[in-house]
């Protein structure tokens, strides 16, 4: 085995990454020529920013009992008659800050969309590499459990087992627990997808010379999936994760709503939509149009951007 | 031929077998139904007696091959809330989820198509590409808040539609249904319209991806040089052929639709499948959610597979998939 | 679709139409009765609506008094024997006669081993068919409240039940329907035309009744419809007649709407919290609440006129004691209301050393508001320094829980039916848990002079010592803190203007053969 062997493999890689690079800047390219994605950008970091620096920039800590005085209940927001400083947005039913907690909410949200897209495509990627790379019984295991898992709609899914695991968690782990659940009942059958996508790209990729020749001279599999395999997918991933991200927002909302999300002492967009839709009809609007008006801003900002996104980086379409 | 439906169907009753096992699993691990089923002051002898007779004493795989077997025969026991044959309280919630997904299936193709065609032709335009825009909007509305505006709107401010319920049905057989009164008519609209909102999206842009791949194909182009007329070439020759992937795709978001009407229902009180569903999670009425979980389940599985044995029909290279 | 079942729909439509000609009470309920059977479910609501197709040997009037029905009097033959009259020229909805033989076999039915029902009627021990329309009931010895327990036990006909094999009550067990579970025929002045589970069940008057109608309503249809919001939308868009379960936020737009008549009231239920008395907490740390002190600080956290005002909107009754004046037993010395006292609640906590106190807090979704109610006590308890944490669901998914064990604080409402004493409350909920005792304990409260005191009220036949000694033994529960009385609910009801008459119940069951449209 000589050093001109290793070379097939050496160069796809540099290759690939001057190509990254060229790619990064028609991407920003493209970006800059794209109105809608800049302001959907502006907007998305301004939620995002807000959302993170919620505990030093509101008046009030939602999720602490202590601080609720029922005195404050139901006040309308400070333009309204009635209304208080400093509940710029009006109270809820129990004297939480409005603005507090659709922030406080908005965070809880971002870190559920992003943490069930972070497991979802490391589990997803992960299995996918390795059906794709090694074919054989793990494969057909894999794309049976993903037949499994879709033959089941996502939502249905979602519902039974954040449902489920609510009933089963002890009472001093319902708390810390009840977002770790959502984002393992949105993963659940989030995964399949990445998986999917991985899987047919390494198909691909296993038969070419250049991951041959890497393991004739034994390059271990682990890395040559790692690092040879998985950067062709980034261009899928990346897309399916940002619109993943704007649907794991959706479905978290969604449970919250139905009652098997969030609980009301943490309440996310989804639980002060549901609490507050018992009381729109009796006129305290702003304890549901707020959080709803932030929680559809937030995922149109996002899937602007995926929208974007995808369309930028289809060939096709250029 | 043969050995393709073979494989294909093979391939769904196996899909189905394992997702009779997570229903069964549900029922075995939500809750131990003795507790539930018994009243506190029950003995330990009573208790016994009763989980011999439901055969919870039995092996696992005993059990699992019983669930299946009565599944099959539809027969998912009786509702530990209403006490009553699960299949018969589903089957009389059937009608009223099927003719809201209908509906809403109706509805987004109507609009869907057409708005798909003008953002492709359209494309590059100031016109369409906002439509495009907005689509995306259209995606990013959780139903439930759409839901909670059309009846703030239409049924408590203007007081137009009726935002609750399903309105007067009339009774065919067993089928219940309410598209032959003015109420049941008027019933369906918002909610209809609320679950339609993110399929009339994903038709759109289905219509507009396959009418922008074919409008670069030869036979369009030859079209065009022979002079036939844009508006015949657009829906005519250029339509007629991305239908096929609409209605694939109509066909296997069904499911889809079956599931998201549950927050439809739940919001505007249809009381079909969905809302049975979401009221067994409330009473933690097991049979009747495991019996939800296969039978939509069941309906999905059994569009996909049709809609492949149907392309392999057409198709004869697709049989070797 | 074909010519005939185009036709047969139009026929079908035009009866509808004729049906809706005749006085029809569309009734919008918060939530489904749980069967047609009511020996499935002992709730008092399924069995109040119930009520409407069957009846028992007595009912309660308009003023809540025992008056008879099926039944025309009745005596003591011995301390452990009733004698019961019962009425001539009754029959069942299928036409059926009625007699003594029906009596047995609803007792029968009711006391049996699977009966949910069984503990509605903890003295009975037999009965003897004397004549067609008499009939002889054994109980224990001298208790006085079999008249009271009589009202839920419906009548049933023997041949029915026979005929269709629902002499034993359901057993869900078994994975066979039960014929009563979608079948009826009772005596009542409805009968059931149809039902579909969680969506509707329609009543026909029945023109067969024994009793002279005061009401003029042929057709009830009965609605539930979960939500609150789309209740009062149905409201006021006059979809429902009337509903027993009017949101109290929304009381001052019902008020306000030219259509609507609001019906007011206090419910006799009294809303409280109940504590673990258990060695230990679900998590296996110490219970500190054994500490009287505990549960007195406990107590004085919570601002009750805020909770009022706030939560109730000015319409609950804050409570002092354990039962609602209504109900025989009170005593309107022990009902005064704690004042809110937080810094002396600290002070107190300190004392016992329970600073810091953690524990879970049960609350389900059966009361008024109650999930606003348990999150602003849980708040209040926070602020003495407490850590609660909040367990919110379903009642279905909490009641095992409860009545496991499995829970530290938590809520309950307790209106005394079907029996209307505070025998009902000091029995099943204070009493040492054992027999047909303390069957709602769940904190494992026991106290030798209150079970003493409790039984001896249970074989005093003489009123006015029975009542003495519950008031006694409510005022053991006051001083030891056994439970905290928080408030009676409101009672809010509302009808349209085109209903003339609706009576209110302070037991929040409609009874609307005493209603006109």
């Amino acid at each position: 085995m000589t050093l001109a062997d290793t070379r097939p493999a050496a160069a796809p890689q540099t290759r690939r990454s001057r190509l990254a690079r060229m790619r990064d800047s028609d991407l920003w390219y493209s970006f800059r020529r794209a109105p809608v994605a800049i302001l959907a950008a502006l907007l998305l970091a301004a939620l995002v920013l807000t959302a993170f620096l919620a505990p030093w920039i509101t008046p009030q800590n939602p999720y602490d009992l202590a601080a609720l005085d029922l005195w404050n209940a139901e006040l309308p927001p400070i333009w309204e008659q009635g209304g208080q400083w400093p509940f710029l947005l009006g109270t809820d039913l129990q004297g939480r800050d409005m603005l507090s907690a659709i922030l406080y909410g908005s965070r809880a949200s971002i870190i559920i969309g992003v943490a069930s897209v972070a497991v979802s495509l490391a589990v997803g990627a992960t299995l996918g590499l390795i059906a794709g790379y090694h074919g054989g019984w793990a494969d057909s295991l894999l794309m049976r459990a993903g037949d499994i898992l879709l033959s089941m709609p996502t939502m249905l899914i979602a519902i039974l087992v954040s449902a489920i695991a609510r009933n089963a968690l002890p009472a001093d782990w319902r708390e810390a627990g009840a977002s770790a659940v959502i984002v393992l009942a949105i993963s659940l059958s989030a995964w399949v997808q990445y998986a999917r996508t991985v899987r047919a790209q390494a198909m691909v990729e296993r038969k070419k010379e250049y991951v041959q020749a890497a393991r004739l001279i034994r390059v271990s599999s682990a890395k040559i999936m790692l690092r040879h395999i998985l950067p062709n997918c980034t261009t899928p991933l990346l897309v399916a994760a940002t619109l993943n991200f704007g649907l794991g927002i959706l479905i978290e909302a969604t449970l919250s709503f139905l009652g098997v999300g969030m609980p009301p002492e943490q309440p996310s967009l989804g639980t002060l939509i549901r609490i507050g839709n018992q009381y729109l009809f009796s006129g305290s609007w702003w304890i549901v149009l707020f959080p709803a008006a932030q929680l559809c801003l937030l995922v149109v900002a996002i899937n602007l951007l995926g929208d974007w996104l995808r369309d930028a980086l289809n060939p096709k379409l250029r | 031929m043969l050995v393709f439906l073979i494989k294909r169907v093979g391939n769904a009753v196996l899909v189905m077998l394992a997702v009779a096992f997570l229903a069964f699993m549900v029922f075995r691990f939500l809750g131990d139904p003795v507790e539930m089923m018994m009243n506190e002051s029950a003995t330990q002898l009573e208790r016994d007696e009763l989980r011999e007779r439901l055969g919870l004493n039995a092996s696992f795989a005993e059990q699992y091959a019983l669930f299946v077997t009565r599944a099959v025969q539809g027969d998912f026991g009786i509702s530990w809330r209403n006490q009553q044959e699960v299949i018969g309280l589903i089957g009389e919630r059937f009608p009223a989820t099927f003719e809201l997904v209908l509906i809403a299936t109706i509805i987004s193709l109507v609009v869907g198509i057409p708005l798909g065609v003008l953002t492709a032709i359209g494309r590059g335009r100031w016109w369409a590409e906002s439509l495009q825009t907005v689509s995306i909007v259209g995606v990013s509305l959780p139903s439930f808040i759409v839901g909670i505006l059309l009846i703030l709107v239409f049924s408590v401010s203007l007081g137009w539609l009726p935002g609750y319920g399903r309105g007067e049905t009339v009774a065919l057989g067993w089928w219940t249904t309410g598209f032959l009164t003015p109420s049941g008519r008027a019933a369906l609209v918002l909610p209809a319209v609320s679950l339609s909102l993110f399929q009339i999206t994903l038709v759109m842009r289905l219509v507009r991806a396959e009418m922008l791949e074919i409008l670069r194909a030869d036979f369009i182009r030859f079209a065009r040089a022979r002079g036939v007329p844009a508006r015949a070439l657009h829906f005519r020759h250029a339509l007629k052929n991305c239908l096929m992937p609409v209605i694939t795709m109509t066909a296997m978001q069904v499911g889809n639709l079956i599931a998201f009407a549950l927050v439809t229902e739940t919001v505007f009180q249809w009381p079909g499948m969905g809302m049975l569903f979401m009221q067994a999670i409330t009473f933690v009425d097991i049979p009747v959610m495991a019996a939800y979980l296969c039978i939509v389940s069941f309906i999905f599985v059994a569009l996909n597979t049709v809609v492949d044995l149907a392309y392999a029909l057409i198709d004869p290279r697709l049989r070797a998939a | 679709m074909t010519t005939r079942n185009l036709l047969l729909a139009t026929a079908l439509v035009a009866a509808g139409a004729g049906a809706a000609q005749a006085e029809t009470l569309r009734w919008g309920a918060s939530r489904d009765i749980g069967s047609l059977d009511p020996y499935s479910y002992g709730d008092s609501f399924t069995l109040g609506v119930l009520n409407h197709a069957y009846e028992g040997l007595v009912r309660y009037s308009g003023a809540l008094k025992i008056e008879p029905a099926l039944a025309t009097s009745w005596e003591i033959v011995s301390p452990t024997t009733w004698r019961f009259h019962l009425r001539e020229g009754v029959t069942f909805h299928d036409g059926a006669a009625f007699t003594a033989e029906d009596v047995q076999a609803s007792l029968l039915r009711a006391t049996n081993e699977k009966s949910p029902l069984k503990g509605n009627i903890p003295s009975y021990k037999g009965s003897r068919v004397i004549d067609d329309h008499t009939i002889e009931i054994d109980v224990a010895e001298n208790y006085p409240l079999l008249l009271n327990d009589l009202t839920t036990i419906y009548v049933f006909d023997a041949g029915w039940l026979k005929a269709n094999n629902a002499e034993a009550p359901t057993d869900v067990g078994s994975g066979v329907e039960g014929y009563a579970t979608y079948h009826e025929n009772g005596t009542g002045p409805f009968r059931v035309e149809s039902r579909t589970p969680e969506a509707s069940t329609v009543f026909t008057r029945f023109d067969g009744w024994w009793d002279t109608p005061q009401h003029n309503i042929d057709r009830i249809e009965f609605t539930p419809i979960a939500s609150p919001a789309t209740r009062v939308a149905a409201l006021l868009a006059g979809d429902i007649d009337f509903t027993d379960a009017a949101p109290v936020q929304d009381i001052p737009r019902l008020e306000a709407a030219p259509n609507v008549k609001l019906l007011e009231g206090t419910d006799l239920r009294t809303v409280m919290i109940g504590f673990s008395q258990r060695d230990a907490l679900i998590d296996g740390s110490p219970n500190l609440m054994q500490d009287v002190r505990v549960r007195r600080a406990m107590q004085m956290a919570i601002d009750l006129d805020l909770i009022r005002d706030r939560v109730m909107r000015g319409k609950s009754r804050p409570a002092g004691t354990l039962v609602a004046p209504q109900i025989p037993g009170y005593d309107a010395a022990l009902d005064e209301p704690m004042k809110a006292d937080p810094e002396g609640a600290k002070a107190l906590l300190k004392e016992a050393g329970a600073e810091d106190f953690a524990f879970d807090f049960n609350c389900a979704d059966s009361l008024v508001n109650e999930e606003q109610i348990c999150q602003g006590l849980a708040s209040m308890w926070s602020r003495i320094g407490l850590k609660p944490r909040l367990d919110q669901g379903p009642r279905a998914v909490q009641t095992p829980k409860r009545s496991g064990g499995k829970v530290d604080v938590y809520t309950l409402g307790w209106a005394t039916l079907p029996m209307l004493d505070a025998y009902s409350l000091t029995s099943q909920v204070l009493h040492t848990k054992g027999g047909t005792y303390g069957i709602f304990n769940w904190g494992g409260w026991s106290d030798a002079e209150f079970d003493r005191v409790t039984e001896a009220s249970a074989t005093e036949l003489d009123n006015d010592k029975r009542l003495a000694l519950s008031a006694e033994a409510l005022k053991i529960a006051k001083e030891h803190v056994l439970m905290i009385p928080l408030h009676q609910q409101p009672l809010t009801w509302a009808t349209t203007a085109e209903v003339e008459a609706m009576p209110l119940f302070a037991d929040n069951l409609p009874r609307l053969w005493l209603a006109v449209k």
